[in-house]
């Protein structure tokens, strides 16, 4: 499996027209990303498999708070497909990727927080019910 | 466009407000670049010093919290996981070895898989597609086994059926739990079994009978909603309302009964009555002023933009808190499983 799609890739990079990533992971794929003919890394649209508006607009709201992307934007192709298309662009020189995995990283600290944060108060409000059952 | 640190422009970052004709600022706008003199990149520091976690009220199946200092974005994605992507425990197959009641195989199977069932489904696996038998990790068999008959003990004239018959109403405590491989040492007697014992599930005259054989397997309300946890989650913004002018007299009792009660209270100052907002909180937010002349130019409602009141509605199967913390991890979960790809494909 892992061959057939390195053989993909490489010879759609050597066509030179669409450059298809496809990334496999237990036989089933869950994330691609495709960038048209002519442009460049800093412009792409990423596919995400099996995902919606929950991690789409999160993370698109990520994504456009660094200063460094021009353009972000997301859409779900046709209700039943579930995936999105996930576009990036940036400013300068800068590839797609780089933003596009800064911002899951920080959607991930920015969950752990949160979750920290719940999970503090959720204990400090049950002692102190029990505080006063006392 | 107005003066950074202006008014207006703060206002428009942090509230939404609510006019005679609609709704103001529903959008978030602050990205960097939007704004000259402010600095709207991301800094973790800074959203750690805001952010705030109150719990309001917890019981044993409800949660009221307020989550201070977060974009829509994020709550939303909170929201929708609870309702769609934290995994519960559900009938998904049913055996009918006999059926002879008034209600149809296919009804009967939808309204079992309907039944909350209490069993934590971090416990299990998801079932592989195609596989039909299932095992200890993925499934949990419940039995159905019951037959209506006369009560020999009925008095001859009555003509109540909870007196002439036995068995006639079956409800979620007749199914009995029947442990597969090692779950009857894993799980205490009385630990799998529906959360409520007196749901309703048919009703039975003389000679009729049930026999079925349940397989929970686990699964996430976006395939179906049985798998869903909660029996609502949502969210609102706090209210926020402004009176511009002081408002007295009658005018101020008038105004109490624009809003929610509690939310305005009328103090007797020197003899003269005032109007104050008591408690924004409770407000419906109904726009209820805006008919009225007199209170357009005097009142300014508005939503406050990062503070949201949360409320988490369990059917039961797990508390309110921890399926709210299942919820974030599942959402981290997703983050992790495309940075693993990231580097996956950025390897070679």
């Amino acid at each position: 499996m892992a061959g057939e799609m390195q053989h993909r890739r490489a010879s759609a990079k050597e066509r030179g027209g669409w450059w298809i990533l496809v990334v496999c992971k237990k036989k089933c794929l869950a994330f691609e990303n495709v960038q048209a003919n002519g442009t460049d890394e800093t412009c792409v649209t990423f596919v995400l498999l099996d995902e919606d508006h929950t991690l789409g607009n999160a993370l698109r709201y990520m994504i456009m708070k660094n200063p460094e992307v021009e353009f972000c934007g997301y859409s779900i192709t046709h209700p039943s497909e579930s995936k999105i298309n996930f576009r990036i662009q940036t400013r300068g020189e800068l590839p797609a990727v780089e933003p596009f995995r800064r911002g899951l990283t920080e959607l991930m600290e920015v969950c752990q927080y949160v979750l920290n944060t719940f999970e503090g108060s959720i204990k400090e409000y049950k002692d102190q019910k029990e505080n006063e059952m006392e | 466009m107005a003066a950074p640190g202006s008014d207006i422009v703060e206002e428009m970052r942090s509230r939404v407000v609510l006019g005679e004709f609609g709704v103001r600022n529903v959008h978030t706008t602050d990205f960097p670049g939007n704004y000259p003199g402010y600095d709207d990149t991301w800094d973790q520091e800074k959203f750690e010093k805001n952010f705030q976690v109150n719990v309001m009220n917890m019981m044993e199946d409800t949660l009221e919290f307020d989550m201070i200092g977060i974009d829509a974005a994020l709550a939303n994605a909170f929201r929708r996981i609870l309702l769609a992507e934290v995994p519960t425990m559900a009938v998904e197959k049913v055996f009918v070895y006999n059926n002879t009641s008034i209600i149809q195989d296919e009804i009967l199977a939808h309204r079992l898989g309907l039944i909350p069932i209490k069993a934590d489904p971090r416990l299990f696996e998801y079932r592989n597609q195609g596989d039909e038998e299932g095992t200890e990790i993925d499934t949990l068999q419940f039995q159905l086994k019951i037959k209506c008959t006369r009560n020999p003990r009925a008095s001859k004239d009555s003509s109540d059926p909870n007196e002439l018959y036995l068995n006639h109403r079956v409800y979620t405590k007749h199914m009995q739990w029947v442990p597969i491989g090692n779950q009857a040492d894993m799980f205490p007697d009385s630990a799998i079994r529906p959360v409520h014992e007196d749901i309703l599930i048919a009703q039975l005259r003389p000679g009729q009978e049930l026999d079925l054989c349940m397989h929970c397997v686990k699964g996430i309300g976006k395939d179906h909603a049985k798998f869903s946890p909660v029996a609502t989650a949502s969210y609102r913004l706090l209210p926020e309302i402004s009176l511009l002018q002081p408002i007295e007299g009658e005018l101020a009792e008038t105004l109490k009964k624009c809003f929610s009660p509690g939310v305005i209270e009328v103090q007797n100052l020197n003899g003269r009555k005032v109007a104050k907002v008591a408690n924004a909180r409770l407000d419906t937010c109904s726009r209820e002023i805006f008919r009225h002349e007199e209170f357009k130019n005097l009142v300014r409602l508005a939503r406050v933009r990062d503070h949201y009141i949360f409320s988490v509605e369990s059917t039961g199967v797990l508390p309110p808190d921890v399926l709210m913390s299942e919820a974030i991890k599942v959402l981290m979960g997703k983050c992790q499983k495309f940075l693993d790809e990231l580097d996956l494909s950025q390897m070679d």
